[in-house]
């Protein structure tokens, strides 16, 4: 193990730490604004901005998407128009069948 | 016959073959998942009323239960870190206290769902109740199959480490990866049923 390498993990690991350390800090800041009994639109935008926060923290650094190669992410950007598409479905239901009427 | 690109790069993805075969799989998880939250938004804004996840849940458990999966993600990336620094002996012991969290983490859903069985709330009792089961149910059997293969790589799969550290290294990141999903999942899970 070159010096260098070994200067690189002992820096990655202090970073797992401070990761460590936010996603707890996080997590009592979620269970904290639930007990404020916001209004529930206001509830789900911000648990689920914590939770992207949280998640993101957990993908960069944990999965080391932070530093990954072109190919991970072409898969993963694939991944995210699908998914984004699967959870417009149901939204698009509301429109009360816009889009199939809208083809006629 | 040996198995290709374990250890080297392949020339044209610039990637060994076991980590976009793990990316991969975790996008068609992150498709299996998305469709079982897509059906529950569908669900929730259909239903003319929908109970908030914290009068039915235990959230105090499922909080702890949140702190225990990040915990475990935290030793399971020090276990690939500690492989990285050649500490083979740091690794078990980073290895050893994932599974041992994974397992705390299912004895805690344990008294969680034997507490919902005992009142009679069971996945037939309500469209929440049958989402909650469901997206915990499949996320548990998921902690248990990542249990399963860090248990395997903290045991015998570890031999591998002194006939070939750098494949075992690249296998024990591949299951972390699975690992991180499936806590990335829960932090997701815990505020959409739970406090929501």
């Amino acid at each position: 193990m070159t010096t260098d390498h070994a200067v690189d993990i002992d820096k990655q690991v202090r970073i797992y730490i401070t990761v460590f350390v936010s996603l707890m800090a996080l997590t009592i800041i979620t269970v904290a604004i639930a007990r404020l009994d916001l209004p529930i639109h206001l509830a789900v935008t911000v648990a689920l901005f914590v939770a992207i926060v949280k998640g993101s923290l957990v993908a960069c650094y944990f999965m080391h998407l932070i530093a990954e190669k072109k190919l991970i992410y072409a898969v993963l950007a694939l991944t995210a128009f699908f998914f984004v598409a699967l959870l417009a479905l149901p939204v698009i239901t509301h429109h009360d069948g816009f889009w199939i009427h809208g083809l006629h | 016959m040996e198995i290709p690109y374990t250890v080297e790069v392949r020339p044209d993805t610039g990637l060994t073959n076991g980590k976009i075969g793990i990316w991969l799989f975790l996008a068609s998880e992150v498709m299996l998942f998305g469709a079982l939250f897509a059906s529950y938004i569908l669900i929730r804004t259909g239903a003319p009323t929908w109970p908030r996840g914290h009068t039915i849940l235990n959230v105090p458990l499922a909080t702890v239960n949140t702190i225990v999966l990040i915990s475990s993600s935290v030793t399971m990336v020090m276990a690939w870190a500690s492989l990285m620094r050649h500490r083979f002996g740091t690794y078990r012991i980073y290895m050893g206290a994932t599974i041992l969290l994974g397992g705390v983490f299912l004895v805690i859903k344990y008294f969680e769902y034997s507490h919902k069985f005992e009142t009679g709330l069971f996945p037939s009792t309500s469209n929440f109740l049958a989402i909650y089961f469901t997206l915990t149910g499949l996320h548990m059997l998921h902690v248990m199959g990542g249990m399963a293969v860090n248990a395997y790589f903290w045991g015998p799969g570890a031999k591998l480490y002194k006939t070939n550290p750098e494949w075992f290294i690249n296998r024990v990141e591949h299951s972390g990866l699975f690992w991180h999903f499936v806590d990335l999942v829960w932090i997701f899970l815990f505020p959409t049923l739970y406090l929501l």
